[in-house]
């Protein structure tokens, strides 16, 4: 092999990867270390414990605000995941549209754009229209983000898709519809799964944006876990934060599941 | 007419349903924020004068235009407290961005040199902590921060200090905090762009006599600017309006900008000026904004 320069690792390179990994996870493995200790102290090692995961289960508000977030999660990631997979075809196909470059400015702004900025913004939308803030404001808000993701990782997919497969579907009949859901849409399918998934964990992460569009009594999890970290570092908040987590990582490997079985899939139907 | 053109009728017509959701939800809003950042604050519930009322007819909304007032951009420019905290804010995201550039840097240069295989497992471990929750990790510093925890416990078994340090409150654990929350932003866009690099471009500039070390500033690392440019803007612009990482981690003397609308929103209730320092704020941040709106797009449309 003549391509020894860019393959070869040197001591440096292994050194600066390893130590940005270790950077990257070891706060979080610290963490979650220490929810399962058995001490009230937090920084007192008392062994190894669940109760504050028991703690967690009795506590009335946090289940709640769980509960509101999960909700909220769920219903926004599904409707920006049929907007931005909309958007995206819109993107990758429409040729140049009058309003494009708007349109995608308006779809690639909020990718950057400061939470406090959006977030104020949309509550001063929802006053002026005098909605009633709770559930459906926060759902409205982080779809508004979040379809903004799906549509870009939907659109990178799209971009990278052989169109004479599509092609061939319109010379054997169908029409520009059937053609994207019988053809495209299959194989797109694990760019649009990822975007949901996107969005789910990007909405039950959100603080800023629902702190702005939450109304009074219906609080979600980040909101109250900001609270209580306000007030300090409390083991059953240590608890609370490795549930999250557990959670994310299982939302994640399920979606490298659905990657591997779709490209597996993808694979044997490619060539019929 | 071919068939790729086929598709561009229906691709259209789906544009509309997210194209009406972002006027609506995106571009419309800031309407409502530039007219109450020229309206008056009152003690009221939403607490700001109205500045006209559609149902009121012509000569109200002519009242109501003579009635704007820039009072509120007048106390941006006045007190020291809003200019300072531009200030801040611009410097916190400058400094942060030169670091995690530093750390960035050599990290997406180690993964772009991992055997094929090994990449994508590399790339998903730099995504995972992106998923995880953002709060949560900045929690998980403040565990290892506080005065009594395993930062300061280490740090005085190895009898390196004689009392324990205080290190949250501190710009120090703000800048920490950024670096380790933002690094996944920065290290995907400098992967992506080096990982495309042809090897044979290295193989030529050894070839020519380049040793390793001017090879890569002469090669990889001008071939590298557009990933540094993405990952650049793709930190410095939500950092300037960051408000947890400072609001957790910094001391309170002094503010950023994301704090104090947060302050004025909430605290003061005063939705006039919040809604100034917000105009401002996107009025500082449009150059860079536009700047990685084109990048995005060249790029998204090059695939």
């Amino acid at each position: 092999m003549t391509t020894r320069p860019l393959n070869s690792l040197s001591r440096f390179n292994l050194a600066s990867l390893a130590l940005g990994l270790a950077f990257l996870y070891l706060p979080i493995l610290i963490l979650v270390i220490y929810s399962f200790n058995a001490s009230r102290l937090v920084t007192v090692w008392g062994g190894w414990s669940t109760r504050w995961y028991g703690e967690f289960f009795n506590d009335e508000a946090m289940l709640e605000a769980a509960w509101m977030s999960l909700r909220v999660a769920a219903a926004s990631a599904t409707l920006a995941t049929l907007l931005g997979t909309l958007a995206a075809a819109a993107l990758s196909r429409g040729g140049r549209f009058k309003g494009r470059t708007l349109f995608s400015g308006m779809l690639y702004a909020p990718l950057v754009m400061p939470e406090v900025i959006s977030g104020l913004s949309l509550l001063l939308l929802f006053v002026a229209l005098d909605a009633a803030r709770g559930f459906w404001t926060v759902t409205v808000a982080h779809t508004t983000l979040t379809l903004c993701f799906v549509a870009v990782v939907v659109q990178s997919r799209l971009g990278a898709l052989d169109r004479s497969l599509e092609e061939a579907a319109m010379d054997l009949g169908c029409d520009p519809f059937r053609a994207f859901i019988a053809v495209t849409l299959p194989l797109i399918m694990p760019a649009i799964a990822a975007g949901w998934m996107l969005a789910f964990t990007l909405s039950l992460d959100d603080l800023v944006i629902a702190t702005f569009t939450t109304g009074p009594g219906s609080e979600t999890l980040p909101i109250r876990i900001y609270s209580e970290v306000k007030l300090g570092v409390k083991p059953e908040v240590n608890a609370i934060c490795a549930l999250v987590i557990a959670g994310i990582a299982a939302v994640i490997v399920a979606a490298s599941l659905v990657a591997k079985l779709s490209s597996v899939r993808g694979e044997s139907a490619a060539p019929l | 007419m071919s068939v790729r053109d086929a598709f561009t009728r229906p691709a259209r017509l789906a544009a509309r349903a997210p194209y009406l959701w972002m006027v609506l939800f995106f571009l419309v809003p800031f309407g409502f924020v530039a007219k109450i950042s020229l309206s008056q604050t009152a003690i009221a519930q939403p607490p700001y004068v109205p500045l006209f009322d559609l149902t009121l007819g012509v000569a109200a909304i002519k009242a109501a235009f003579a009635a704007l007032s820039l009072d509120n951009f007048r106390l941006l420019v006045s007190d020291d407290l809003y200019v300072l905290s531009y200030l801040r804010s611009l410097l916190v995201a400058a400094i942060s961005t030169s670091i995690l550039l530093l750390i960035g840097y050599p990290i997406a240069y180690g993964m772009a040199r991992l055997p094929r295989t090994w990449q994508p497992v590399a790339m998903m471990l730099v995504i995972v902590p992106f998923w995880t929750s953002f709060l949560i990790r900045i929690y998980a510093w403040i565990n290892i921060l506080q005065h009594d925890g395993l930062l300061n416990q280490i740090l005085l078994a190895l009898h390196l200090v004689s009392t324990p340090v205080v290190w949250l409150s501190t710009d120090g654990a703000m800048y920490l905090g950024i670096v380790y929350s933002y690094l996944p932003f920065m290290i995907l866009p400098l992967y992506a762009t080096l990982a495309k690099m042809d090897p044979a471009l290295l193989e030529a500039a050894s070839d020519l006599g380049a040793p390793p070390r001017g090879a890569f500033w002469l090669v990889t690392f001008p071939l590298s600017l557009p990933g540094v440019a993405a990952g650049v803007l793709l930190c410095f612009i939500p950092i300037v309006g960051e408000f947890v990482i400072p609001d957790l981690l910094a001391g309170s003397d002094s503010l950023m900008i994301g704090q104090t609308l947060w302050l004025e929103f909430f605290n003061n209730k005063d939705w006039p000026v919040a809604s100034a320092v917000a105009v401002a704020l996107l009025a500082l941040l449009l150059v860079p904004l536009l700047l990685y709106e084109r990048m995005q797009r060249r790029q998204l449309e090059r695939a």
